[in-house]
């Protein structure tokens, strides 16, 4: 049953769409190489890179501003 | 109780008072100003509690009007003609939110030509928003349905706004004896309003979803529903008011309908003049009565149909138009009602005059019908 | 500055790869944190997060229209005032719902002062409905109704400075902002939260499918703004002008220009002409 005024009374329920299967290009990162400039992390706009610096694939749609915006080029595009 | 000789607007502002909204959203416009005038001395005066916001215009007036209500508080705004037409676009998004408004209309013509005067145009071109719509006679039923309006709107059956409307200067500019009741009395009848939706950072909900075609018509549908459960609703908040208040309102009003021959049906305040002609007619012999028509959404068709079944002729009275297909009330009572023998009469358009003599010539046409929908009162050397 | 971890608004939207929108949102929510009512107006932002029966938002989310998101937003906050609950009422609107369809609704709310934070996400044109130009589509920029053809070098008019039309309203905080430069912008919504009254940030915000350029590029297109002077990131508190990020040297516009499809079309005089509005822009605020 639609609920009343199609209010939706569940935050953040897009979770149930996984949006990584967009992506045809998927940011692998080098945590040797990263320097924990958050850049990445304020970037994304998928808010889906966790302070641990883990990239939630099931998330990403693979828009690479990730690795555009790393200074020290820890993050690299590979093809799906 | 006190009795006070006030204007049909200062009784719906006293209405407001003992309804202790919590937000006030409103626009000065003609005839409705002085509403917004009683409602901004109650506030100044601390008689009432309310955040008074004074907007830039009516289409903000009902926005803030759904901020407000669905922030969880009780709601009231008021407005007229080219008002409500300004806020046509999201009188349905406050239905479809389901947000419990209570909005008094001063029912005035509506532009091109511009006219400041009555008719029911304004209020009747929004009848497809999901509002109800109760068309009052007096300044006394102005203030019982604001009242009214709130326990039905704010019932979880129903849940859609309420629109009270009330005819410019005829009713919003002359004063008659209006009962106020006791703010004690008043709590008794209306509690205080509980949300179903609301914006609470405890409990984050999201009103004013996007929906695709998979859920939209649901969305629809339960208003549909919700505007049928609101006739049981409306009754059995007419039966408490009357137990309270001694006064009782139905869905229309019978006036000696039940052996006449001829019915006139309308809405508004011109019942009084037609009650008048009314009386006039008996006396003479004639066997005519009036149908008055109080609740508008939902369209009270089983009450209507009762009243007119046993009349062999009935002539609906419109102070609105539909270009091409006539008055509005007249249109749905001839759907709903096909076997009554009925005929729409045009009149009052932009403040024209309506006498008992005018009454008298619908009376007379409608018994002696030349066409389905006649405008009356046109003056032929304008035409 | 310290930044809050957690998300308010979750993944799973239907926002473009590389959207500039979604990057200013979660930067802003950061800031406010969950104590925080949003009201959107109907726009990008509202559509794509929004699916029936899901929503990306964690903190309680209104809309209600278009135009009036200002003045849905006034309600809530006076309803809230009555209630005693203290939270921070915070709209996103979009350059449309803003500057041209928003704006009377916005100077009202602004106006009577009410305690909201007003973000305008910039993006320069209707982008949810295919690109059209707005008030706040930069000279020069081909939209799909500002085309670029025979006659025609894309829209003919300046940006509307709808910041200074907020400053002149006498509220207590306008600023810029731009999602390239999240400190800054986080800077100034924290300010805008501390203050009392009405605050609005006007958040430039490049947009991949709108402008033209690579989904990993929505950063940079929006550093190069302000690194060529095209946007001027400052702010005005309490009328005190500040400007809050001068590059050390301004680059060439075309260097901006040339990166984006909606400006390609552009001849040498033309990109002159954008220059020569630019330096009179920077001038005029001392950038």
């Amino acid at each position: 049953m639609v609920s009343i005024g199609a209010a939706v009374k569940e935050p953040g329920s897009t979770v149930k769409n996984k949006t990584g299967s967009w992506r045809t290009f998927k940011p692998i990162l080098d945590k040797e190489k990263c320097i924990k400039c958050e850049n990445c992390i304020l970037f994304c706009p998928e808010g889906c890179i966790n302070k641990e610096y883990d990239i939630d694939y099931d998330f990403c749609k693979g828009c690479g501003i990730c690795a555009e915006e790393c200074p020290v080029k820890a993050i690299k595009m590979e093809r799906e | 109780m006190v009795l006070k000789v006030i204007s049909a607007n200062e009784a719906v502002a006293e209405a407001v008072k003992l309804a202790k909204p919590n937000v006030i959203p409103v626009y000065p416009i003609t005839p409705q100003t002085t509403i917004s005038e009683h409602l901004a001395k109650f506030v100044a005066d601390g008689d009432i509690d309310a955040e008074y916001i004074k907007v830039e215009s009516e289409h903000s007036a009902i926005s803030a009007s759904v901020g407000a209500s669905s922030a969880g508080v009780r709601v009231f705004t008021a407005t007229s003609s080219q008002g409500l037409a300004l806020m046509h676009e999201i009188l349905f998004v406050a239905a479809g939110l389901r947000t419990p408004i209570v909005l008094a209309d001063a029912n005035r013509a509506l532009s091109a030509p511009l006219s400041i005067w009555n008719d029911q145009q304004d209020s009747i071109a929004q009848r497809d928003a999901g509002w109800l719509q109760v068309y009052v006679e007096n300044g006394q039923e102005a203030l019982d349905s604001i009242l009214l309006g709130y326990k039905v709107s704010e019932n979880s059956d129903v849940l859609l706004p309420s629109m009270v409307c009330l005819d410019g200067f005829i009713l919003t500019h002359t004063v008659d004896p209006v009962d106020v009741p006791s703010q004690g009395d008043v709590d008794k009848f209306l509690p205080p309003y509980k949300p179903v939706n609301f914006l609470d950072p405890e409990n984050p909900a999201s009103i004013g979803s996007f929906t695709d075609p998979e859920y939209y018509m649901e969305a629809r549908y339960a208003m549909q529903e919700a505007m049928e459960k609101s006739k049981k609703v409306i009754a059995e908040a007419n039966k408490e008011f009357a137990e309270l208040f001694g006064r009782e309102y139905g869905f229309v009003e019978k006036y000696k309908c039940e052996d006449a021959d001829t019915i006139l049906v309308a809405m508004g305040s011109i019942c009084s003049t037609i009650k008048e002609v009314v009386d006039d007619l008996r006396e003479t012999g004639e066997k005519v009565g009036l149908l008055r028509v109080r609740v508008f959404r939902p369209f009270p068709e089983e009450e209507i149909y009762d009243a007119l079944k046993g009349a062999s002729k009935v002539g609906v009275i419109d102070k609105n138009i539909s270009f091409g297909v006539g008055g509005v009330l007249y249109n749905n009572i001839k759907a709903k009602m096909c076997d009554i023998d009925s005929y729409g009469f045009i009149l009052g358009l932009g403040g024209r005059d309506i006498t008992p003599s005018t009454i008298k010539e619908v009376v007379e046409k409608t018994k002696n019908p030349t066409k389905d929908v006649q405008w009356i009162g046109l003056k032929e050397e304008e035409l | 500055m310290e930044i809050n971890e957690k998300e308010f608004l979750a993944p799973g939207h239907r926002a473009c790869a590389g959207c500039g929108a979604t990057i200013g949102v979660r930067l802003a929510l950061k800031v406010l944190g969950e104590n925080t009512v949003a009201v959107s107006a109907t726009g990008c932002l509202e559509v794509v997060t929004t699916p029936y029966p899901e929503t990306a938002w964690r903190i309680p989310w209104l809309h209600v229209a278009f135009e009036n998101a200002a003045a849905a937003a006034s309600g809530v906050e006076a309803a809230f005032k009555t209630l005693g609950k203290d939270a921070n009422v915070v709209v996103f609107g979009g350059d449309g719902g803003t500057v041209d369809i928003g704006l009377q609704a916005l100077s009202g709310a602004m106006e009577r002062g009410h305690n909201i934070i007003y973000i305008c996400y910039d993006n320069e044109a209707y982008m949810n409905t295919g690109i059209q130009r707005s008030g706040a589509t930069p000279y020069g920029a081909s939209t799909t109704t500002s085309p670029a053809g025979k006659q025609s070098f894309g829209e003919n008019k300046p940006k509307k400075n709808m910041p200074m039309i907020m400053a002149a309203h006498g509220i207590p905080y306008v600023a810029t902002a731009s999602i390239a430069y999240p400190e800054d912008f986080m800077k100034k919504v924290k300010k805008a939260s501390e203050i009392d009254g009405p605050a609005y940030i006007h958040l430039h915000q490049p947009c991949t499918t709108g402008w033209g350029y690579k989904p990993s590029k929505t950063i940079e297109m929006g550093r190069l703004a302000v690194e060529t002077g095209s946007w001027i990131l400052y702010e005005i508190e309490n009328g005190e002008f500040r400007v809050t990020y001068r590059p050390i040297q301004r680059k060439p516009v075309k260097v901006y220009l040339e990166a984006q499809k909606r400006f390609r079309h552009l001849k040498d005089e033309e990109k002159e002409r954008i220059q020569s509005i630019v330096d009179s822009n920077c001038a005029e605020l001392k950038v």
